[in-house]
């Protein structure tokens, strides 16, 4: 029984951690990334032989752990990441899935995908050439997207003799460039990818440093506190009615709490027609809950009979979200075709669909830089900027901010359905 | 906040659940694709939690070779009995008597790939808007690169270079008549979590997983399970060994693994210590570099 018992708590006892990477061809991501699935035994022998023939054949000197990411043909034809890939490994205490991103600036597009539900971001400094502007890029995508968390390797530190006054030097000019950007936990390591200094191993290189190894952190960073318990979100999904005599009456709501805790005998209004009730139960197929939180998906049922269906929102009554149609978001424009200007859009908010204009562009960033452009009133693929919208209906949201779930929107070309805006609601 | 702690697990049904329910939503007339192997058997569990206590509002579909083990039938009709779903059979033996493919011939013949005209065929008869597929991202690393809700047009095609962005929980599933989507909800699951969820929710498997005595022969690094219509070249001896399926698929591309693991406990720990991946085994993958990319691109599973 107890041999039983030590077997759950291995292997049933792990948390979910969520990382994206950013970097270009040469900072080293991908040996950090081969070295952190090699050591913790997530690339097997057949993959690496893979690897390995493929790398001979290509007249590569070493094996490329580049090889393992770039899935597709033309990736590995034309040596690039054009996509991001999704990677995975756990350690006892964690799974981790990599959102593994391409770092220039034509693709901005695929890190803000990769990013839009990371726990932490990883960003790769190398020693010898320090802060430069795709940092910059890949803060702000970070700050912008609301990561929670933002690690800054600083690599290559084999290749500037383990000094410890450049990893200071890039650590102080770093944290000046992100006083204008909006990072909850920022923390610096530096590392040799390659010799594998403070990635999985404690380096004897670096007597000076007394923090954390990468893998340590990745480990043991404090994710639990990410989600929002407080403000109650409960965007109805699909209306469960069972056709058996059994279940005659049953009407439960399904859904995925985007925030909050919900509890049989909580008040709670709906969202459009603003009815309230009382949580009846929370139910699963095994069991009712007595509490249910972020982000379980769920079937709530309440006391009264109301009329309630897909895109409709329960909340809790004491903390109400904001209602209205004129609504400001930063928008990130994911689309070869440019944003016009007083375009109509698709537009997916929480499980709710409508149609929105857009009415004003009042700046753009240039995501170099972080200055503002209050002239250039068109965006195109790649940019940042803040838009006003209007919606054909009300839609009822928080700040991303506040929320990602309910602070978060698409824009959709409704000529080729392509997803083509990603909006944080301001 | 150590109250809110949800494992691993739980955020993986809870994300997958989510994406079952925006299918249900988003489109008019699904499909999920079982094969009868453990990802199919977890997503249709994970599917019947999704609606609770309602039924699966929608059918289930296997794509049937013709070279299956008999224990995979016998287990997909108890399965569906039980459950009281249904389940389409769509039959790769029609496609051939109909002259639109032409069987593989020889040594390492396979219907395998016949399948995907079988599939696409099937999608377009039944008039099915979009099918759930059991694929996993850390399989291949084509698959690495699919998304949730992926496109494909009216030829039923993947443009893997060209998909659409997908951010946060906000699924797009808007499309042009004739076009559908394959959806695969367990895209963040890898084979220890589909070994661990069945072990914690107790899921009903195929008896093929565990340990049993097996007619088997190696070929290419890799034991196949022997069946009358395997052909074998001379030096290929026929043994009995002690075995159990990582993966069940079509016989003729589905390595057996010796093993005498015998408990789910058992299982997860092999899994643990494996050096191998679950599709090392798979005969179909071995055939080019990018065999999966290219099978996927026409509109494989």
């Amino acid at each position: 029984m107890t041999e039983t018992k030590d077997f759950q708590k291995g292997y049933l006892n792990m948390e979910l951690l969520r990382f994206t990477t950013a970097g270009s061809v040469d900072d080293g991501k991908s040996t950090l990334i081969g070295r952190l699935l090699y050591d913790s035994k997530a690339i097997f022998e057949d993959q690496m032989e893979a690897i390995k023939r493929a790398s001979e054949q290509k007249g590569d000197e070493h094996v490329n752990l580049a090889l393992l990411t770039d899935g597709l043909r033309a990736e590995r034809e034309q040596g690039i990441t054009i996509d991001v890939a999704y990677r995975y490994f756990a350690t006892p205490k964690r799974k981790f899935i990599i959102a593994d991103t391409p770092g220039h600036v034509q693709y901005t597009r695929n890190m803000v995908t990769g990013a839009s539900t990371a726990n932490v971001a990883i960003i790769l400094v190398d020693a010898r050439q320090g802060v430069l502007e795709q940092t910059i890029r890949h803060a702000y995508i970070a700050s912008l997207l609301r990561i929670p968390h933002l690690i800054v390797c600083v690599n290559k530190m084999d290749l500037v003799n383990y000094k410890e006054d450049v990893f200071i030097k890039i650590q102080e000019r770093f944290k000046e460039l992100s006083v204008k950007l909006d990072v909850q936990d920022l923390r610096f390591i530096p590392i040799s990818a390659l010799k594998g200094d403070n990635v999985v191993e404690r380096s004897g290189n670096m007597d000076w440093y007394d923090g954390p190894t990468f893998l340590y952190l990745l480990e043991n960073i404090h994710i639990s506190s990410d989600y929002n318990y407080v403000d109650g979100r409960f965007p109805v999904q699909y209306v469960i009615r069972p056709q058996a005599d059994k279940y005659h009456d049953y009407r439960g709501y399904a859904g995925r709490i985007a925030s909050g805790t919900f509890q049989p005998g909580d008040r709670v209004a709906v969202l459009p027609s603003g009815f309230t009730s009382c949580i009846k139960s929370v139910d699963t197929m095994k069991e009712s809950l007595d509490m249910a939180f972020a982000p379980q998906s769920v079937v709530i049922t309440l006391e009264d009979d109301i009329d309630i269906s897909r895109g409709d929102m329960i909340v809790k009554e004491n903390k109400m979200p904001e209602v209205g149609q004129d609504i400001e978001m930063m928008v990130g424009w994911l689309s070869e075709t440019p944003m016009v200007m007083n375009g109509k859009y698709a537009i997916k908010h929480t499980t709710n669909d409508a149609r929105c204009i857009i009415r004003e562009m009042p700046f753009k960033i240039n995501i170099n830089t972080l200055d503002k452009n209050y002239d250039d009133k068109g965006m195109v693929l790649n940019e940042i900027g803040k838009i006003k919208i209007r919606t054909t209906k009300p839609l009822y949201y928080d700040s991303y901010r506040r929320n990602r779930i309910t602070g978060s929107v698409i824009l959709i070309d409704e000529s080729t359905n392509n997803t083509v805006g990603a909006g944080m609601i301001v | 906040m150590e109250k809110y702690n949800l494992n691993h697990l739980r955020v993986l049904e809870a994300e997958s659940i989510y994406v079952i329910r925006e299918v249900a939503a988003q489109f008019e007339k699904p499909v999920l694709l079982f094969s009868g192997g453990k990802d199919s058997i977890v997503m249709f569990y994970l599917a019947r939690k999704a609606f609770w206590p309602a039924k699966v509002p929608f059918p289930l579909m296997h794509i049937d070779t013709g070279h299956n083990f008999p224990e995979t039938l016998e287990f997909r009709d108890k399965l569906m009995e039980k459950t009281g779903a249904k389940c389409i059979v769509a039959r790769v033996q029609d496609t051939i008597d109909q002259g639109k493919v032409v069987e593989e011939t020889g040594i390492n013949a396979s219907r395998n790939v016949l399948q995907t005209v079988t599939l696409l065929d099937a999608i377009e008869a039944h008039k099915f808007d979009t099918a759930l597929g059991g694929g996993r991202r850390d399989e291949e690393k084509a698959r690495a690169k699919e998304r949730f809700f992926s496109h494909r047009d009216e030829f039923g095609q993947w443009d893997p270079k060209n998909q659409r962005p997908e951010l946060w929980n906000l699924f797009n599933g808007k499309k042009k008549m004739g076009e559908h989507f394959r959806v695969f909800p367990l895209s963040n699951w890898t084979e220890m979590d589909i070994w661990q969820y069945i072990y914690m929710e107790d899921v009903e498997i195929p008896k093929l997983y565990f340990t049993h005595k097996r007619k088997v022969f190696f070929r290419d690094g890799v034991w196949l399970a022997d069946a009358p219509f395997m052909v074998k070249k001379d030096t290929e001896e026929v043994l009995e060994k002690d075995v159990r399926c990582r993966t069940i698929g079509d016989i003729t591309c589905t390595g057996v693994t010796l093993s005498k693991a015998n408990t789910l406990e058992e299982i997860i720990q092999e899994t643990a210590a494996t050096r191998v991946t679950e599709r090392g085994g798979r005969y179909d993958d071995k055939r080019s570099e990018a065999a999966m990319e290219d099978r996927k691109k026409e509109g494989y599973f």
